[in-house]
């Protein structure tokens, strides 16, 4: 479960959600309209000066840096729009990078990120470091490397807004067989419509406010909202 | 996070910027051979005046007039032949006293001459000091008390006047004054650039001729045994007190010698590797200053591994690994350099260098602790790095 109410910063005015195991959501809205805020407190990368934020259960208010950490760390993956890849470091590498942090031993790191990405379908671009690859291919390796983990909840900013509109949509294709697949919530945060319109849930949000909230049947190509 | 991957992720980052690691660590290389070079020379020099001040002899009292102390200007001694006397009855024998007259004089063989140290000698000489012949034979006793011109040349004086030639029976002038070789020394070498084989040893009668002087410079006495030193210098002193009233003697011991001597060099060692450090703080200034240019840099990396669960503490230890591995590979290099400038030192010239093994840990040490000391402020700062707006830096 991740939650969070009655939130009251200036970025965000007056938000409660829920995010539940499973949910594929998009939250949309014009640049300045709290949407990257509200990803960042989901993400546990920032902590909400008032209100309640819980995540996996957890109130994020009571844990320190540390424990903020191992919670990303276990529960949360993250794909940001510009990849953020290590350069000068292989597929492989990249992927297996958050396992480093969990004390997973080398071997055990390449094995598993090696599975993931097969998984996203790069198993032919192991040891290709991230300028070898394409804009598509880096944000499969993102994507591997968020869920290598085996997060519950895989945070998405903007993932296709580096992409042409056919990556694009594979890679949305690819979160969206993930989530299928394995059950993880996906987010995807966006300020484009025809992304937003892709996710079973779509927030709308406009100067830290909830706009929207609905439910749309998950291949409709409609915009939901007003 | 894994020590051992920490210390891969050093190595890697030190790797991807190779330049810039290389002149990191120069600044530390240099500071740590500096100070092994240093230490070493001071060390050396220490080391050197020791064995000389032991290869004197053994059981040796140096009298002198005046106190005893350094950078006090040499006072004309008082002393003449008859307290050369008077000591001689107080050791118990001519053969345990040593006086010196010396004078810087010009001596000539033929058409080439220098300028030597003339010391006026008694035929005692080699048996309170150790000193020994190459050639020919050393002053007689007949030849001191009848002031014979007769001259035993160092070593540096015998190549510079006669070459290849065997210097004993030939004809030499000092101060102007025909003398004839009888003896050469065997090479002493130099100490501290001095060239201790530009002596010419004449009879001390012959030399108070010369200079016109009825002076003696010094004597030193060789005592029995060790515990004759103390007594046996109260009672000369005493004595030329008495001959020599409102004039201080001094008879100083080998051992007092070495006291003064070290106490000089320990200060000069001291002042050598207080510079050495400087030079080693300034390389650690420079390690910390890269190290902040490295975690600005690598912001987007520290926001990411943020974000993929990397502890603060995780990245602290990081960026502390980089550090202590700049500092650590630039002490190691630094440690070689040092100890093979050191060797080059001792072989090519002079000055002598001995390379302690405490200056070399304490170097490695140093280096090492500038890389924590110097580390913690970028790697702390690394490690409190906000990870949305480190992820937002372009």
């Amino acid at each position: 479960m991740y939650r969070m109410e009655g939130l009251e910063v200036p970025a965000l005015r007056g938000v409660t959600l829920t995010v539940a195991r499973g949910d594929y959501l998009a939250i949309a809205g014009p640049s300045g309209s709290g949407k990257s805020t509200l990803m960042h407190l989901l993400g546990g990368l920032d902590r909400p000066t008032t209100g309640q934020l819980s995540i996996d259960g957890r109130d994020v208010t009571q844990l320190s840096a540390t424990d903020l950490a191992q919670l990303r760390n276990r529960t949360i993956g993250f794909v940001f729009q510009s990849f953020h890849l290590l350069p000068r470091t292989s597929a492989v590498d990249n992927v297996g990078m958050p396992l480093v942090y969990a004390g997973v031993r080398a071997a055990v790191r390449r094995e598993r990120a090696t599975e993931m990405l097969d998984r996203v379908g790069l198993a032919h671009r192991l040891s290709h470091r991230p300028n070898q690859l394409s804009g598509g291919e880096q944000q499969r390796v993102a994507i591997a490397r968020a869920l290598v983990t085996a997060p519950s909840l895989l945070l998405a900013d903007e993932p296709t807004g580096n992409l042409d509109s056919a990556t694009g949509a594979d890679v949305l294709a690819l979160l969206e067989s993930l989530n299928e697949s394995s059950g993880v919530a996906v987010v995807l945060v966006t300020h484009d419509h025809e992304v937003a319109a892709r996710a079973r849930r779509q927030i709308r949000m406009r100067d830290g406010l909830v706009v929207a909230d609905s439910v749309v049947v998950a291949d409709a190509a409609q915009v939901g909202g007003p | 996070m894994r020590l051992a991957e920490a210390w891969r992720v050093a190595l890697d980052a030190l790797r991807a910027n190779r330049l810039r690691s290389g002149l990191t660590m120069l600044g530390v290389v240099i500071g740590v051979a500096a100070v092994v070079v240093l230490v070493a020379i001071g060390t050396g020099a220490k080391q050197e005046v020791e064995s000389e001040v032991e290869g004197l002899g053994s059981n040796l009292l140096l009298v002198v007039p005046g106190q005893v102390s350094f950078g006090q200007a040499p006072t004309v001694s008082p002393m003449n032949l008859s307290d050369v006397d008077v000591v001689t009855r107080l050791a118990g024998g001519r053969d345990r006293v040593a006086p010196t007259v010396s004078s810087g004089e010009q001596v000539r063989a033929g058409t080439i001459s220098r300028f030597s140290n003339v010391l006026g000698v008694t035929e005692s000489t080699p048996r309170v000091f150790v000193r020994t012949l190459a050639h020919g034979t050393y002053l007689t006793r007949s030849d001191v008390d009848t002031g014979r011109r007769v001259a035993v040349l160092g070593y540096a004086v015998a190549q510079a006047l006669f070459g290849d030639r065997d210097p004993v029976g030939q004809q030499m002038d000092v101060a102007g004054v025909r003398f004839r070789v009888v003896g050469v020394f065997t090479r002493l070498g130099q100490s501290l650039g001095v060239d201790r084989d530009d002596e010419v040893h004449i009879p001390i009668t012959a030399a108070q001729r010369l200079l016109g002087t009825s002076r003696v410079d010094g004597l030193a006495v060789k005592a029995t045994d060790q515990s004759e030193l103390g007594p046996l210098g109260a009672r000369i002193v005493a004595a030329l007190g008495k001959r020599h009233p409102g004039t201080q003697f001094s008879a100083v011991t080998q051992d007092q010698i070495l006291g003064v001597l070290g106490k000089i060099l320990g200060v000069l060692t001291g002042v050598l590797a207080a510079i050495a450090g400087i030079s080693l703080l300034v390389g650690g200034v420079g390690v910390s200053n890269i190290m902040l240019v490295s975690v600005r840099e690598r912001t987007r990396e520290i926001g990411l591994r943020k974000a993929v669960g990397a502890r603060p503490r995780d990245i602290v230890v990081q960026f502390l690994i980089e550090a202590v591995l700049l500092t650590a590979i630039g002490g190691l290099t630094g440690i070689g350099l040092g100890i093979g400038g050191a060797l080059l030192v001792a072989a090519l010239s002079p000055v002598p260098a001995a390379v302690t093994w405490w200056a070399v840990a304490l170097a490695f040490g140093v280096s090492a602790g500038v890389g924590i000391l110097f580390g913690v402020v970028p790697a702390q700062r690394a490690g409190r790095l906000d990870p949305v707006v480190a992820l937002r830096t372009e």
